[in-house]
């Protein structure tokens, strides 16, 4: 039988943006400050995402322009992406202890020294 | 020559004694002492006789006829070169010269004899007076310490060297008056000699710088030189105001109104002190200094007169004061004052060798007095009062005939010497035109009847009458020893005879004394006579016609003499315990004011001291420190006290425009301003981690809508 939809390059990246903002929501609203970096995690997934689509569509780009068969310049991308989320999220996890250890809580509404 | 060319050796010898007493006067014995100081005068008066002895041979060779001698030893002030220089009236420069330098003429060498043969004679009275006083050798170098600054002052030929002579025995006197310095009064009187001399020295300073000024030299010789060349006019201001200012400083010192108060207070120091220097050699430095600027005053007869008046003022004052006083070194010291006028009556008259003639005589018969009366008060225990005396004649001849010899010098009977000066200074008032000179003759004669009377009362209350002393005093009346005597009796052969030397024409004598004094006085003398101001040549003119009226006068005198001693005979001769004073009798209210001394110290000490109050107000140099004293607290205190109040009332005015406009406005306003501007500002800070997110985010879709919308 024939499909109905064609998976085009935009349902991916429809896909990403949809996984970034939901990425960004969480950022913006969860309480949890351990749900906050996974949120943070989300986006840059997301961003990988959008990365390899994109690897994919240059395929059919001329070669003179960066694209041509084997171009695998989003993926190489994306692979550099995974490592900065790695090394952020250990960081990222490192300020987490630090702060849990003063203030013995992981509300981050509670993170507010500056406030006036 | 000797003598002569060494003649600065004589004021150096009593220097070099009272050098020794300086330093080691304190452990040498009495005799050493005596032996030293008393030494070097009479070393020195040796030396005097034989300078003036080769002066006399040396001014009769024809080169030298009557020239002065001089020496000058070294050049103090100024240099031989004539780097010192000043210009004089003319615009002239002049050198400042000052040197040590001495000068012998006739008028020094009569001083010079005198002061070193009276002062001789004082020091050997003294080795008796003093030999149971303290402080012996202190006595002692103060004497010769006084004689080196006379005979500084008689043998300087210049007035500045002189005027270091002058200063010297000012200082001397205060030491010597101030002798006994444990009592008040002896050091008051002490004080008091010397302030009222410094007075007359600020206007002999002046008269100084005048002449300086006017001259452009302070030489005796040079000055007298230019003044006899006719140059200046008689009556010059310049000259008439120097030579008032030179009078001034001989008032001080020669105590001529109203400068005399010091010399009465001055018997506080011991006789033989009172003897040498108010009697023979101090208080006649005044009249030296006048007799030396003969010529300058003869210039100014302006001035001339105001001497006259004064001297002759001075004199009735000073003897009408003497009629009274009870203490007998009191009377001496007024008779002193009295006697001085004379000498400037003359001096003021233009009869320059009579008024040096009774300077001469006087140094005799009153250093006699003086040391009798010393002799008296050494009989009586210290007994100075003459009210305690009486009946001392027998008891002590030697003193009483000797004081008898003087009393009649200083009386003027004939043939002592008193009489021969003194009738002379009469006769020359006399005969001098103007009437005015009248009046000056007669307040000399009456000063005469007056010194007459005061005298003899002495002498009666002293040595005749009835004892009035107590008798533990009486047991004690002893004749004085052979040193005192001794100086008695040769001052009373000089009171005898020292006036023969001035034997007048009229009476058939040659007058010698003023033959010597020609090549000093001669000059003025013809230009007094050119201006018409004297009938009497110099000598050998119509002489015939003025001894009748010569011999009058002196008959009149001799008259006023003996009137005087009548007088005093009839109320002393029989003073009993408790006699009365006839003029206490006839007149009480002259009587206290002649008794009180006219109140002239406390009129001084109302007007010129301020030691007593007038009313409220305090006069004179008091007066003035009271003044100064209020315009310091009120007026300068209180100028300082305003800028202090003015200082912090501003600080005020500072303070608070700091504390309410400055901090108020310029540093709390911009504060204030900006925490209100914050309150909105501070609501973007919450703290909260995720609102920053937030605001982040909507910053980056911003911008991408700008992006791509736009």
């Amino acid at each position: 039988m024939e499909s109905m939809l064609h998976i085009t390059t935009l349902h991916y990246l429809v896909l990403g943006a949809a996984l970034f903002l939901l990425g960004v929501i969480g950022v913006l609203t969860r309480r949890n400050v351990v749900i906050v970096l996974m949120s943070i995690e989300l986006i840059l997934n997301a961003v990988n995402l959008n990365l390899v689509a994109f690897s994919h569509y240059w395929q059919a780009a001329p070669a003179k322009l960066g694209g041509g068969p084997g171009s695998m310049h989003g993926q190489i991308f994306s692979i550099f992406v995974i490592t900065d989320a790695a090394a952020e999220a250990a960081v990222g996890l490192g300020i987490l202890i630090a702060f849990f250890r003063n203030k013995e809580t992981i509300n981050i509404d509670e993170v507010n020294l500056l406030k006036w | 020559m000797l003598f002569l060319n060494h003649i600065w050796i004589i004021p150096l010898l009593p220097a070099f004694g009272a050098a020794i007493m300086f330093f080691f006067g304190r452990r040498l014995q009495k005799s050493t002492v005596s032996a030293v100081c008393v030494g070097t005068i009479v070393l020195a008066f040796i030396m005097a006789c034989g300078a003036v002895w080769q002066y006399s041979a040396w001014s009769s060779t024809p080169e030298n006829y009557h020239k002065p001698f001089q020496t000058i030893l070294y050049t103090w002030l100024g240099t031989d070169t004539g780097h010192l220089t000043y210009t004089t009236h003319d615009g002239t420069p002049a050198p400042f010269q000052a040197d040590a330098g001495f000068l012998l003429d006739p008028l020094s060498s009569i001083w010079l004899f005198f002061v070193t043969g009276v002062g001789m004679l004082i020091h050997i009275y003294s080795i008796g007076y003093m030999a149971h006083e303290g402080g012996y050798y202190r006595f002692f170098g103060y004497l010769n310490l006084f004689m080196f600054s006379m005979l500084t002052l008689i043998l300087a030929n210049n007035y500045v060297l002189l005027f270091v002579g002058w200063e010297g025995v000012g200082l001397c006197y205060y030491l010597l008056i101030g002798f006994y310095f444990h009592r008040k009064s002896a050091s008051d009187a002490a004080a008091k000699a010397f302030i009222v001399n410094r007075i007359g020295d600020a206007g002999f300073i002046l008269g100084m710088f005048f002449i300086a000024w006017y001259f452009g030299s302070l030489r005796f010789t040079e000055v007298t030189h230019l003044a006899r060349s006719g140059n200046f006019a008689i009556g010059d201001p310049i000259i008439t105001a120097a030579t008032l200012l030179l009078f001034v400083g001989a008032c001080g010192k020669s105590a001529q109104i109203p400068l005399y108060v010091w010399l009465p207070d001055a018997m506080e120091g011991p006789t033989p002190v009172s003897a040498l220097i108010h009697a023979a050699t101090m208080v006649t430095a005044g009249v030296y200094m006048i007799a030396r600027s003969n010529a300058l005053f003869v210039l100014a007869p302006k001035s001339m007169l105001v001497v006259a008046i004064v001297g002759a003022l001075t004199a009735i004052f000073a003897a009408s004061i003497g009629l009274v006083q009870n203490d007998i070194k009191r009377v001496l010291a007024y008779s002193t004052v009295s006697q001085l006028g004379y000498m400037f009556m003359a001096l003021g008259v233009g009869a320059f060798a009579a008024g040096v003639f009774h300077v001469f005589t006087h140094a005799f018969f009153k250093a006699l007095l003086f040391l009798g009366a010393g002799s008296v008060i050494h009989a009586m225990s210290g007994e100075q009062d003459m009210r305690n005396m009486g009946d001392l004649g027998h008891r002590i001849p030697t003193t009483h005939s000797t004081m008898l010899i003087a009393t009649l010098a200083i009386a003027g009977i004939f043939p002592f010497a008193g009489f021969f000066s003194k009738d002379a200074i009469l006769w020359e008032t006399w005969s001098r035109e103007a009437g005015a000179y009248r009046w000056l003759w007669g307040i000399g004669y009456a000063t005469a009847l007056m010194t007459a009377f005061y005298m003899f009362r002495l002498m009666y209350l002293t040595f005749h009458g009835r004892p009035r002393m107590s008798h533990e005093v009486e047991h004690h009346i002893h004749e004085s020893p052979k040193s005192m005597t001794w100086p008695l009796v040769i001052l009373a052969i000089g009171a005898l005879g020292a006036g023969w030397l001035g034997w007048p024409h009229s009476l058939g004598g040659s007058d010698r004394f003023t033959k010597f004094l020609e090549p000093v006085f001669a000059p003025e003398a013809r230009v007094l006579q050119q201006e018409g101001r004297t009938e009497q040549l110099v000598q050998g003119v119509e002489e015939e016609k003025n001894n009748g009226s010569e011999w009058l006068l002196m008959g009149l005198s001799l008259g006023a003499a003996g009137l005087g001693w009548g007088m005093a005979w009839r109320s002393y001769r029989h003073a009993d315990k408790g006699y009365t004073e006839p003029i206490a009798a006839a007149a009480p209210l002259v009587y206290d004011v002649l008794l009180h001394k006219y109140y002239v110290d406390e009129g001084y000490d109302y007007v010129f001291t301020g030691r007593r109050k007038l009313g409220q107000v305090r006069l004179g140099v008091l007066g003035l420190g009271e003044a100064s004293a209020w315009f310091d607290t009120n007026v300068v205190d209180g100028a300082v006290n305003a800028a202090g109040w003015i200082t912090r009332l501003t600080a005020t005015i500072s303070s608070w425009w700091d504390k309410w406009i400055i901090d108020g406005i310029g540093v709390n306003g911009p504060a204030i301003l900006a925490r209100m501007l914050s309150y909105p500002a501070r609501l973007f800070e919450w703290g909260l981690v995720q609102w920053y997110a937030l605001v982040m985010t909507a910053g980056l879709v911003g911008f991408v809508f700008y992006y791509v919308y736009h």
